[in-house]
């Protein structure tokens, strides 16, 4: 479980993120939608222990993520932020080892290659795999990097904005992916999305958040509502329900 | 490139420092070793001079094209290494306070205070890249090529009025003739640093993917830092001492290593130090043939090789290298 009690973070004079306390439960796809600025990413990133808070604790599994050593976390909780820029060139491979780094601390195990196998497998970086991340496109490359997640195989993983650059066919197989794994392995996905249809269909789970508040919490059909939704993002929208899904449509 | 190709290239470096051992003003022949036609000062001037010039080559070669790898991973920018980032120059002001304090301190002292300046400066350059907003690449080699300047514009002010400057000129550009027995030994140090950067490469290779990344997968970021300046500083420092500024082999090398085979440095590294040692032999090779009997310092002759492959990199690359 991850366990975050009145979290704040300011830059300067603004407050981004604004005495959150949020209970995320183990297992299950869990998403954090919200207008831009809500201070989701932030959050994110905290949560993660990537950037300090100014006030408030985040307990994972019972482990203070300030306090605990950074390599034990690392087995346990992982994240992609967006927008990854790698000055170092690193061929596909090369990357999504060493998302094995905390287990392997740079020696792969047969194991570890297994691993790596898998998820290359699963994103379908089969054809790039020798590929240098420089040469590969948006979308690829975003892919790379959610296997070098994958591959680091915490119960934990965090993804900002995983769906960044990639198309439909692979976004959707992006989408359930993650399902399946928090599903069938057992992991806890969040995941910060701004389509708030893939939120609808695909989540256990919806955290809204505004104004670096917690806004409002629960399932997709107590979200995922037009007035709910209307008021959140300031836009008229209408939702519809379509296969047993529902649909928000705002054009 | 290939793991094969490691071994012939290993030994075309060999073949380069044979024939730096045999390249010099007195003519000494490998054939009249072996046949005994030589006499003592032949063997003098082999054992005096051309075998530590030869080892100093290779070691500050393959020191500073490792410093150099390294620095790019922790700024990383492509257009950085100790002599783009006041990390010479810091090592620069260490050499002429040691000469204006305690001129008399051991070899191994004035290497310790150099490496401490040049620490100094490249942390100063690290905080200053921590603190300015940049908006470009190429602005973090222009801070440090700035920040350099200032350091030895320091430096040459307290050179001048002490009446140092000629001891300072000879340090400025790395020559190799100076290097006898006795007087290089220190390069042995840079030598076991380069090891230990290979031991923590995969550090390294984690840590040029930035601080999120690391603390994703539970690297200490700051300890690798520091860590990767006190190999870098170190190593400029001993080759600073012993054959004054080798300037831009930090910088050729880790590009050209990169873009054939990527910066996976558990993979690199050796490359790029024989890469760097091959670089200097030839460089130190064709200064001491080119206006024979005269030499013309190796630091002459990388600088042109260097400076036209930065312009190169600058205007040809630029897309790739961002």
């Amino acid at each position: 479980m991850i366990e975050v009690s009145g979290v704040s973070k300011s830059y300067g004079k603004t407050l981004v993120v604004d005495g959150v306390t949020l209970a995320l439960p183990k297992g299950g796809l869990t998403s954090i939608i919200g207008p831009n600025g809500a201070g989701k990413s932030t959050l994110m990133s905290m949560i993660a222990r990537l950037l300090p808070m100014d006030a408030g604790t985040v307990i994972v599994d019972g482990l203070d993520v300030t306090k605990v050593s950074g390599d034990v976390l690392a087995k346990r909780l992982s994240i992609l932020r967006q927008d990854n820029h790698l000055t170092a060139r690193l061929t596909v491979t090369d990357l999504v080892t060493f998302g094995r780094y905390p287990y392997s601390k740079g020696r792969p195990t047969l194991q570890d290659r297994e691993h790596v196998e898998r998820a290359i497998d699963y994103l379908g970086l089969g054809d790039f795999r020798h590929r240098f991340l420089d040469e590969l496109s948006g979308g690829q490359r975003q892919r790379a990097f959610v296997a070098m997640v994958l591959c680091q195989d915490t119960d934990y993983m965090l993804f900002d904005e995983p769906l960044n650059n990639l198309d439909i066919s692979h976004s959707v197989a992006m989408m359930k992916l993650m399902r399946k794994s928090a599903r069938e392995l057992g992991k806890t996905v969040v995941v910060v999305l701004h389509d708030i249809n893939f939120a609808s269909c695909y989540s256990d789970h919806i955290v809204v958040m505004r104004d670096g508040r917690l806004f409002l919490q629960g399932s997709p059909t107590d979200i995922v509502r037009q007035e709910v939704l209307s008021e959140i993002y300031a836009t008229e929208f209408r939702v519809h329900e379509l296969d047993g899904n529902r649909i928000a449509t705002f054009y | 490139m290939p793991p094969k190709l490691f071994l012939p290239a290993l030994l075309l470096t060999v073949l380069l420092a044979l024939v730096s051992l045999f390249v010099g003003v007195r003519d000494v022949s490998p054939f009249d070793l072996f046949s005994g036609a030589a006499d003592q000062r032949d063997l003098m001037v082999l054992l005096a001079s051309r075998v530590p010039r030869t080892i100093a080559l290779v070691l500050a070669g393959s020191g500073m094209a490792i410093a150099g790898t390294i620095m790019q991973m922790l700024a990383r920018n492509r257009f950085v290494e100790p002599s783009t980032a006041g990390t010479v120059e810091s090592a620069g002001l260490g050499m002429l306070t040691v000469l204006l304090i305690a001129p008399d301190m051991p070899v191994i002292a004035k290497m310790l205070v150099a490496a401490a300046f040049s620490m100094a400066g490249t942390a100063l350059f690290l905080s200053i890249l921590r603190a300015i907003p940049l908006r470009s690449i190429l602005m973090v080699p222009l801070v440090g090529i700035m920040l350099g300047g200032m350091i030895s514009a320091v430096t040459t002010f307290f050179a001048y009025r002490f009446d140092l400057l000629q001891s300072m000129g000879a340090w400025a550009s790395g020559d190799f003739s100076v290097v006898l027995r006795g007087r290089y030994e220190i390069l042995w140090v840079a030598f076991a640093l380069t090891i230990a950067a290979y031991v923590a490469a995969d550090r390294f290779t984690v840590a040029g993917m930035g601080e999120a990344f690391s603390s994703n997968l539970g690297l200490n970021y700051r300890k690798v830092m520091t860590l990767g300046l006190i190999i870098v500083s170190m190593v400029t420092a001993c080759v600073v001492v012993t054959a004054g500024v080798v300037p831009f082999l930090g910088l050729i090398v880790p590009n050209v290593v990169s873009m054939i085979m990527g910066d996976n440095l558990r993979r690199s590294l050796p490359w790029i130090g024989l890469c760097g040692a091959a670089l200097v032999l030839v460089c130190d090779i064709i200064g001491r043939v080119i206006n024979a009997p005269f030499e013309i310092p190796v630091g002459a002759v990388l600088g042109i090789v260097g400076s036209l492959f930065f312009l190169y990199l600058l205007i040809g690359r630029r897309n790739r290298v961002a």
